[in-house]
């Protein structure tokens, strides 16, 4: 049996962005394709285009976040949409009822679109099922399950950087077990052709079963980072450190942060992406962070390109 | 009544000739070309060629005017949307435009929208290879390479061959190609 994705109109057409997992190529092509076009907005005199004029676009970020919430209302600023910022910080224990009420209180000011962060796996989903049809959900980060459009400027970046995703070995690199970013970024590369993508992380950082992604596992920088033309460092959340998932930050730099020297095992055109805010000094030295390698800033400003060319995506979609 | 019956399309590399010797005998020359997306880019890259070896030019400007279309809400954004290449400062340059078929005028309409948005030109022109009428704004071109009158619901369009050679083919609204020697009535 085939199982609806909810991402997807009666055409096959992208009417919400809820996750990596699933999108056909043509769509990740077609999101690539069109954040190349809005990079030359970004660096001409006028920095916004007409093309979302009178839109109104709701940042609902349940759990906090300055980069990408700041991201995504450039994006939608210099698309010329009206965008409204709803910071609703809330408790574990909220449910789905009164997220929908929210919802539900928007879409009587007219709201056309949601880009939803929520602490909870699948709140995203739960508002796209929701909305009638015209409204779109951007989803920003769901608990663990998924941040598409941090994947989407990954992929973006690597096709900068490297042109082509058919001839490289990437590898993922610290807390997968906790990352929606790594989940959504080994959809997106798998999907797009990369013959190889790794996860290098100790056994306690990894989802049990985590081959079955279509990834090989190490254990260990040495060999993981042998021949590796990309490198995803993944942010080690502070918490993790107090549970029984590691010893302490200073043994995991030891093992597991990037510096110069393990650098050097990988391939000498290799770069280096992290989709901050970075650690230094947990999981990446400063000397390899600001170091030519890094393609860490770069990264950002795509970011822009990329959600301008979802919005626009989906705010073109017809109804 | 009856416009055009058994017509067969112009040359389309004549057309361009024409176009050439035309913006060619004006007095007043450009000091930059943008050609629109895709045809026009075509028809901009050999104009350019041909005319940058007697006046100076800008570096060629390519333009898409896809971000600017007044029908995003009806049609969205193509899928294989080029982007906007202009290189030079357009303030106070006097700017060729290029496009291959002019009809209603909005493709214009926005392409002048987005120049705008990257400074303020002293001037701006149109050149076409084929002005079909029909036009919805008050948009005319300086330079065309010929008129010509055909039926609303068939689209003219402009293509080119595997050695680059320019040709004209007429489709109807849903993309299926026409005969070019069927009878054209109103």
């Amino acid at each position: 049996m085939i199982s609806k994705n909810p991402q997807l109109g009666k055409n096959r057409e992208l009417q919400h962005l809820l996750t990596t997992e699933g999108l056909p190529t043509s769509i990740l092509l077609q999101i690539l394709d069109t954040a190349q076009t809005f990079v030359g907005v970004t660096e001409r005199e006028v920095k916004k285009v007409p093309l979302l004029r009178g839109k109104s676009i709701f940042n609902l970020f349940f759990e906090h976040s300055t980069r990408t919430r700041t991201t995504f209302e450039i994006a939608a600023k210099r698309l010329s949409a009206d965008v409204f910022n709803l910071n609703i910080a809330v408790s574990a224990q909220s449910k789905g009822e009164t997220l929908l009420d929210t919802v539900d209180n928007l879409v009587a000011m007219d709201a056309d679109m949601f880009i939803v962060r929520h602490s909870q796996s699948g709140a995203a989903h739960l508002i796209a099922k929701h909305v009638r049809p015209g409204i779109h959900v951007i989803n920003a980060g769901d608990g663990r399950h998924a941040h598409p459009t941090q994947a989407l400027l990954d992929v973006f970046t690597i096709r900068h950087y490297k042109k082509e995703f058919h001839n490289l070995r990437i590898a993922i690199i610290g807390d997968i077990l906790h990352s929606r970013v790594a989940r959504s970024q080994i959809h997106a590369l798998t999907t797009l052709g990369v013959p190889e993508v790794r996860v290098i992380a100790p056994k306690t950082l990894l989802p049990s079963k985590v081959e079955r992604l279509g990834v090989r596992v190490f254990h260990d920088m040495k060999s993981g980072l042998k021949d590796v033309d990309v490198l995803m460092m993944l942010r080690l959340q502070k918490e993790r450190m107090q549970g029984a998932y590691l010893p302490s930050s200073e043994e995991y730099f030891k093992y597991y942060g990037l510096t110069p020297e393990k650098l050097s095992m990988a391939k000498q055109d290799a770069i280096v992406m992290h989709p901050g805010p970075m650690n230094r000094g947990v999981e990446i030295d400063s000397a390899v962070a600001d170091g030519s390698r890094a393609v860490i800033l770069p990264q950002v400003t795509f970011g822009i390109a990329v959600r301008m060319a979802v919005m626009s995506i989906l705010a073109g979609q017809p109804v | 009544m009856k416009i055009m019956s058994n017509i067969s399309l112009p040359d389309a590399e004549v057309l361009f000739s024409r176009l050439v010797a035309e913006i060619q005998a004006n007095h007043d020359k450009p000091s930059a070309l943008i050609g629109i997306h895709t045809g026009g880019a075509w028809l901009a890259e050999r104009l350019y060629q041909i005319l940058s070896e007697t006046c100076s030019l800008e570096p060629l400007g390519l333009l898409s005017a896809s971000f600017y279309r007044d029908d995003f809400d009806k049609v969205g954004l193509h899928a294989r949307n080029k982007p906007t290449e202009i290189s030079f400062s357009v303030d106070g340059a006097h700017i060729l435009l290029i496009d291959d078929v002019l009809q209603t005028g909005r493709t214009i309409r926005a392409a002048i929208n987005e120049l705008f948005d990257y400074g303020r030109p002293a001037s701006i022109s149109l050149a076409a290879l084929v002005d079909r009428g029909g036009r919805e704004l008050p948009i005319c071109a300086k330079f065309i390479g010929t008129e010509l009158h055909l039926p609303k619901e068939k689209n003219l369009i402009f293509d080119r061959d595997e050695q680059g050679q320019f040709y004209l083919r007429l489709e109807d609204n849903k993309g299926v190609p026409s005969s070019s020697t069927e009878d054209l009535t109103e």
